[in-house]
C-alpha cells in the first residue's frame, strides 16, 4: 500500500539530500518566510515544505500531477486536513509505548505488536470511512488512486481477517508448534501451526482413529523447566512475532509516508489561505520543457514580500520567449532585487507543484537553480571580497549543468567596473554557450551595455522604472541599460534636493 | 607392499618412545620457534611435536618422506587431505561430545552423526585418491589399504545402517502443544504454517526494508530436561526407529579404523610443515628437496635463509635476505666474521636448521641443496651476557666445548657462536686455535662465528665468510654473508664511523 501523492509511482524521500546551495537559496530568496507561512509553527510541516520546495522536479508530468492534487485540496481543505490529523494520530500512538517492540523475547515482541496493530487497525478504519464518505469530491489522479486503493485493500472482510489473527495470536488454547530432529536428535525447525480439525463432523470425530498423544507437566517449582519451556514456545513464535512486528513497521511506514505527502499539501493550503486573505492573485503555472526558453507572466510578485508587508504589492509583467539572458538594470531601490527574488521564488514554487504568485505564469523548468548575490564583507577575514565572490562562483560552476538557471544580483562589484565587467562578461558568455539561463541584476554599465550592443536574439534588457520626477513605481519594464542608476535621486531624497 | 605408517615405511623405523622434549640445540638454532609456529594450531589435537623432535638417521627413510611431501605439493591432493582431516576432526568432536552428554537419544544421535561423517570422509578420500597420480611409496600403499578397507564388510555394513537410520530420523515430525505448564507431544498432522498465513495477511503494507525482529536462538548440541522429556516422548511416537538406533549404537561402538586414525594424525606432520612453507613461498622465498649423503661433506645451499627470522620478517612485511654457501674438496669449516648485526649468527643458525630439517625429510629453504646426513648436531652459543665472574664464564665455555668435542664423531655437525669473548684477545686467539685444531682433526662439518680474524685461515679446511656492509653507508646492513678473506680493517673503520669515533669525528666532538 502506497500513498503516492507526490509521485505517480514512488515515495517522496524525506531523507533526500538537498542541493549544496541550499543555504544560499534560503538566504537569497528569503525562503524562511515562505516556509514559515506554510508551516505555521509546525516543525514537521516546515521540514516537508523545505524538502519539497528546495528539491523541485524537472518532470512536467510530476508537476502537473501535484498541481491536480493541490487543486483537489483547495476544493476540499477540511477533508485533507482531517486525513492529515489521522496520520499524526497514528504516529503519536506509537510514542505512548516508549520501548516500542524491541525485546529479546519473541513473546513480548508479539504481545507489543498485537497491541499496536490493534490501534493501527482502528486508524485504518477511520481512514477508510473518510474515503467512503468523500472520495466522490476528488478528481485528481493521485487522490482517486489513493481512495480506490483504500477501498480495495481495506475491505470489511479484510478487517475481519486481521481481527481474527489478532485474537488468535493471544493463544488462548496454547501454542501448537511442529518440530523435526536435527543433529544429535535435538529439536529444530520449530514452526507455529494452526490446527484445522475444528470443523470435523462428529461422525469423523468418533470413528477417526485417535493418534497417540503423550503429555507431561512442568512442576510448579521447576523454574528451569519453565524457562526451558518458554524458550521452546519462543522458538515457535519467533517467526510470527517477526512477521507481526514487521507488519506494524510497514503500516507505520505507510502512515508516515501518507503524513509526509499530505504535509506538503497542508503547507500549500496554509500558504494559499494567507495569500487569499490579502487578495493577492494566484495561478497554476504552466511549465514547459527545460530545453525551451520561456518566461511569460502577468502580475508576478514576490510572495515573501507579500507575506511581510501589509499593503498590496506591485507585480510585474514580462514576456520573454527564447531568451537565455535577462539583464536588469535601473534605479536604485526600484524593485530590481524584489523582481529577481520573485523570479527565483516562482520558479521553485512551480517546480515543486505549487501555485505561482501571479495572475498567470509560464516558464521553462530548469535543472537546478543557483543564486549569486553580493554578500557582506567576509567577517572571518579569510579572503578578500573578490576572492570570496569568485570562490562562490567556482562552487556553482562545480555543480552546474546545461538548462540550469542562475540569478546574479549585483555580482562582481568588489572590483572596479572595467574589471568586474570583463570577468562578468566572460562568465556569462560561457554560461550562455552551455545553455544556462541567466538573470543578471547589475550596475555594471560596461557589461550590461556591451551585451546590449551585441543585439543578441536571445537576450532581453529590463529596467527598473523611473519617473521623470525621480519617483519610483517599482515596475520593471523593457529598456536599454542606462549610464546612471539614479544614485543621485536617492542621494537627493535622503539629503534633500535643496542641498 | 603393506601399508604401515605414512611417516615410517618399515615398522622398525618407528619412534619407540615419543618425546615431548626438544633436542638441546633447538633453542640455539631457533628451531623451537620454527616448530612451535608449525605445530601451534595443531599441537593439542595431533601432538605433532614428537615427530619434529626426532630426526631420521637413514637416507631411505628420509626419501620416503620426501616423496610424500612431493606428492602433497600437488594442490589437489593437499586439499583432499585437508578436507579429510577436517571431517575426521568433526568425527572426534562429535564422539567426545556424545561422551559428555546425558540423554541417551541425544548421545546416540551424535554417535550416528559422527559415523555418517566418518563414512563420508573415507569414501571421499577413496574416490579422490583414485583420480590422482601418486608417486610416493607411502601414498601408494595407503591408497591400497584404504580402498580395501572401504570394500570390507565391516565398513559397508556400517555405511548402510548409518544411512538408513539417518533417513528414518530425519523423517520424524512431531508437534508440541504448550499451554501453561502442560506439554502435549504427538505426531505432526499437516497443520498449516501459521506464520506464513499471518505474513500473507499483512503483505499489502510491505514497503521498503524494515528491522529484522527475529531473535537469534543459539542452537545447542545438548538438551535441557524439558527437551529431554520431549525427546523421550517422541521416541515413544516412533518406537521402531529409536529401537534401531539403540541396537546400532551397541553394535558399532568403535568404528574408526585404527590405521586410518593413525594416518589422520601422522599426515598432519606434512600438512603442518607445508602450510608453514606456503606462507614463506608466497613471499617469494624458495624451497627445495636436498640431496642427502652420508659420505660427501661437500655441502651447499643456494638462496637459503633462517626460517624463524624469515617468518618473523614476513609477518612484519619486511624483506628477507637469502645467502648462499658451499664447501668443496677438503673444506669443512665456515669461519664467519664481520660487522656485528650483519647476519653472522643468522648464517650459523641457517646452516644448522637446514641440516636438521633435511633430516626430518622436509623441503628446506633454498633453490638447490646438497646436505650431509649427520649423526648428531651440537651447538655452542653464548649463554648468558651477565655472568658474575669472568673466570666462571670462560670456564663454563671450556667445559661445554670439551663435552661437545668428546661426544662428537666425524659425522657430527658443530655450530659455534662467539665463544671466549670473556677473556683477553691473546687468550681468545689461543683457545680458539686449540678448539679449531680439534675440529679440523676430527674432520667435523661446522660453522664457527668469531670476531677473531686469525681463525679464518688456519687450514685448507676452513672457509672464510664475511658479513658485508654498504660502503657508502656503513650503518646499513646488507645481511649478505660472502666468501671473502677476513679483513678486520674494512669493517673496523665502518664500525668506528657508526659510533662517530673516527679521527675526523673525534676532532669535531672533542672540544678544545
Amino acid at each position: 500500500m502506497k500513498a503516492f501523492l507526490m509521485y505517480k509511482d514512488h515515495d517522496f524521500d524525506l531523507q533526500r539530500k538537498l542541493p549544496l546551495n541550499e543555504q544560499a537559496l534560503i538566504q537569497d530568496l528569503e525562503l524562511k518566510t515562505l516556509f514559515n507561512a506554510m508551516a505555521l509553527g509546525d516543525e514537521f510541516l516546515d521540514e516537508v515544505a523545505r524538502k519539497a520546495v528546495l528539491s523541485g522536479e524537472n518532470d512536467l508530468d510530476t508537476i502537473l500531477y501535484r498541481q491536480n492534487i493541490l487543486k483537489d485540496c483547495l476544493k476540499n481543505p477540511s477533508v485533507v486536513r482531517q486525513m492529515y490529523t489521522l496520520t499524526v494520530e497514528s504516529i503519536e500512538s506509537q510514542k505512548k509505548n516508549p520501548w516500542g517492540i524491541f525485546s529479546r523475547y519473541p513473546s513480548s515482541i508479539l504481545y507489543n505488536s498485537v497491541e499496536l496493530l490493534q490501534i493501527f487497525v482502528g486508524i485504518l478504519k477511520k481512514l477508510r470511512t473518510i474515503s467512503d464518505e468523500h472520495s466522490e469530491k476528488f478528481e485528481s489522479e493521485g487522490f482517486t488512486a489513493l481512495f480506490a486503493m483504500l477501498k480495495k485493500e481495506l475491505s470489511d472482510e479484510y478487517f475481519a481477517i486481521v481481527q481474527n489473527h489478532l485474537n488468535e495470536l493471544k493463544f488462548r488454547d496454547g501454542v501448537l508448534i511442529s518440530a523435526e530432529l536435527r543433529k544429535g536428535n535435538v529439536g529444530i525447525n520449530y514452526i507455529l501451526r494452526k490446527s484445522q480439525d475444528k470443523k470435523q463432523s462428529w461422525m469423523n470425530r468418533i470413528f477417526a482413529q485417535k493418534p497417540p498423544v503423550y503429555t507431561f507437566y512442568i512442576h510448579s517449582r521447576d523454574e528451569n523447566g519453565f524457562r526451558a519451556l518458554s524458550e521452546l514456545r519462543d522458538r515457535g513464535i519467533n517467526l510470527v512475532a517477526n512477521a507481526l512486528a514487521q507488519s506494524t513497521d510497514h503500516i507505520r511506514n505507510f502512515f508516515t509516508m501518507l503524513r509526509i505527502e499530505l504535509a506538503f499539501y497542508v503547507g500549500c493550503l496554509n500558504l494559499y489561505e494567507q495569500l487569499a486573505q490579502k487578495e493577492e492573485p494566484m495561478c497554476f503555472p504552466v511549465p514547459v520543457a527545460s530545453t525551451e526558453r520561456r518566461h511569460s507572466f502577468n502580475d508576478l510578485y514576490d510572495v515573501c514580500l507579500a507575506l511581510t508587508v501589509k499593503r498590496k504589492i506591485v507585480g510585474n509583467d514580462v514576456n520573454a520567449e527564447n531568451k537565455d539572458l535577462v539583464i536588469i538594470t535601473g534605479a536604485n531601490q526600484g524593485g530590481k532585487s524584489t523582481f529577481l527574488r520573485s523570479i527565483g521564488l516562482s520558479q521553485l514554487m512551480m517546480q515543486c507543484g505549487m501555485f505561482a504568485p501571479a495572475e498567470s505564469f509560464c516558464s521553462n523548468v530548469c535543472g537546478s537553480l543557483f543564486t549569486h548575490y553580493k554578500r557582506e564583507e567576509d567577517a572571518t577575514m579569510k579572503s578578500g571580497k573578490l576572492d570570496e565572490e569568485l570562490s562562490r562562483m567556482s562552487d556553482i560552476v562545480d555543480n552546474i549543468k546545461s538548462n540550469s538557471m542562475v540569478l546574479f544580483n549585483e555580482s562582481l562589484t568588489a572590483t572596479n567596473e572595467r574589471e568586474g565587467s570583463e570577468i562578468a562578461r566572460q562568465i556569462i558568455c560561457a554560461l550562455l554557450e552551455k545553455r544556462i539561463k541567466v538573470f543578471f541584476v547589475t550596475h555594471l554599465y560596461e557589461f550590461a551595455h556591451g551585451f546590449y550592443d551585441k543585439k543578441m536574439e536571445n537576450a532581453i534588457f529590463l529596467r527598473a522604472e523611473r519617473q521623470t520626477d525621480g519617483g519610483r513605481t517599482f515596475k520593471i519594464n523593457e529598456g536599454e541599460p542606462l549610464q546612471t542608476s539614479y544614485g543621485e535621486d536617492l542621494y537627493n531624497r535622503i539629503f534633500g534636493a535643496d542641498d | 607392499m603393506t601399508f604401515h605408517s605414512i611417516l615410517f615405511e618399515k615398522p622398525e623405523d618407528c619412534i619407540t618412545k615419543e618425546t615431548l622434549e626438544a633436542p638441546v640445540f633447538f633453542v640455539d638454532l631457533n628451531l623451537d620457534q620454527v616448530i612451535n609456529a608449525i605445530t601451534a594450531s595443531r599441537q593439542e589435537e595431533y601432538n605433532l611435536k614428537p615427530f619434529f623432535y626426532t630426526s631420521l638417521n637413514d637416507i631411505d627413510a628420509i626419501k620416503y618422506r620426501q616423496e610424500i611431501m612431493r606428492d602433497l605439493e600437488n594442490k589437489t591432493l593437499y586439499e583432499h587431505i585437508r578436507s579429510f582431516a577436517q571431517k575426521m576432526h568433526t568425527v572426534r568432536v562429535h564422539l567426545a561430545l556424545a561422551d559428555k552428554l546425558y540423554y541417551k537419544y541425544n548421545k546416540e544421535g551424535w554417535v550416528l552423526d559422527a559415523a555418517e561423517i566418518y563414512c563420508d570422509a573415507v569414501n571421499c578420500l577413496v574416490h579422490d585418491l583414485s583420480l590422482l597420480v601418486l608417486e610416493s611409496r607411502g601414498f601408494l600403499a595407503f591408497r591400497e589399504y584404504l580402498t580395501n578397507y572401504a570394500k570390507s564388510d565391516r565398513f559397508t555394513s556400517l555405511l548402510t545402517e548409518t544411512k538408513k537410520l539417518k533417513a528414518d530420523l530425519s523423517a520424524v515430525r512431531y508437534c508440541l502443544l504448550i499451554k501453561g505448564n502442560r506439554v502435549k507431544v504427538r505426531k505432526y498432522e499437516s497443520e498449516i504454517d501459521y506464520s506464513t498465513e499471518v505474513e500473507k495477511t499483512f503483505e499489502k503494507f510491505k514497503q521498503g526494508a524494515v528491522k529484522d525482529y527475529r531473535v537469534k536462538f543459539h542452537t545447542d548440541v545438548g538438551m535441557n530436561h524439558v527437551e529431554g522429556q520431549i525427546l523421550e516422548l517422541v521416541a515413544k511416537l516412533y518406537p521402531d526407529i529409536f529401537l534401531n538406533l539403540d541396537n546400532y549404537c551397541a553394535k558399532n561402538g568403535n568404528y574408526p579404523d585404527e590405521k586410518i586414525a593413525v594416518f589422520d594424525r601422522e599426515i598432519q606432520f606434512y600438512i603442518a610443515y607445508l602450510e608453514y612453507v606456503a606462507i614463506l613461498k608466497r613471499a617469494g622465498l624458495k624451497f627445495c628437496y636436498p640431496e642427502i649423503s652420508n659420505t660427501r661433506k661437500e655441502v651447499y645451499d643456494y638462496e637459503g635463509f633462517d626460517l624463524a627470522l624469515a617468518y618473523k620478517l614476513i609477518t612484519e612485511h619486511s624483506s628477507v635476505v637469502c645467502n648462499d654457501f658451499y664447501l668443496k674438496d677438503k673444506e669443512r669449516i665456515f669461519v664467519v666474521s664481520g660487522p656485528n648485526q650483519g647476519g653472522k649468527t643468522t648464517f650459523a643458525r641457517t646452516f644448522g636448521q637446514l641440516h636438521y630439517l633435511a633430516s626430518l625429510g622436509c623441503p628446506i629453504p633454498g633453490r638447490e641443496a646438497q646436505l650431509f646426513l649427520f649423526d648428531r648436531i651440537f651447538t655452542h652459543f653464548e649463554k648468558e651476557e651477565n655472568i658474575k665472574t669472568l673466570r666462571g664464564k670462560l670456564q663454563d665455555d671450556l667445559v661445554r666445548i670439551h663435552d661437545i668435542l668428546n661426544q662428537a664423531t666425524s659425522n657430527s655437525i658443530i655450530v659455534i657462536n662467539e665463544i671466549f669473548t670473556s677473556t683477553t684477545l691473546n687468550d681468545a686467539v689461543f683457545l680458539g686455535k686449540k678448539v679449531m685444531e680439534k675440529i679440523i682433526q676430527s674432520d667435523l662439518l661446522s660453522v664457527y662465528v668469531t670476531f677473531l680474524d686469525e681463525l679464518a685461515s688456519l687450514s685448507e679446511k676452513t672457509v672464510s665468510m664475511v658479513s658485508t656492509i654498504v660502503p657508502e653507508n656503513p650503518a646499513l646492513r646488507t645481511y649478505k654473508i660472502v666468501r671473502r678473506p677476513a679483513d678486520g680493517l674494512a669493517y673496523a673503520i665502518s664500525i668506528a664511523e657508526k659510533y662517530r669515533l673516527t679521527y675526523d669525528c673525534l676532532k669535531e666532538r672533542i672540544k678544545s
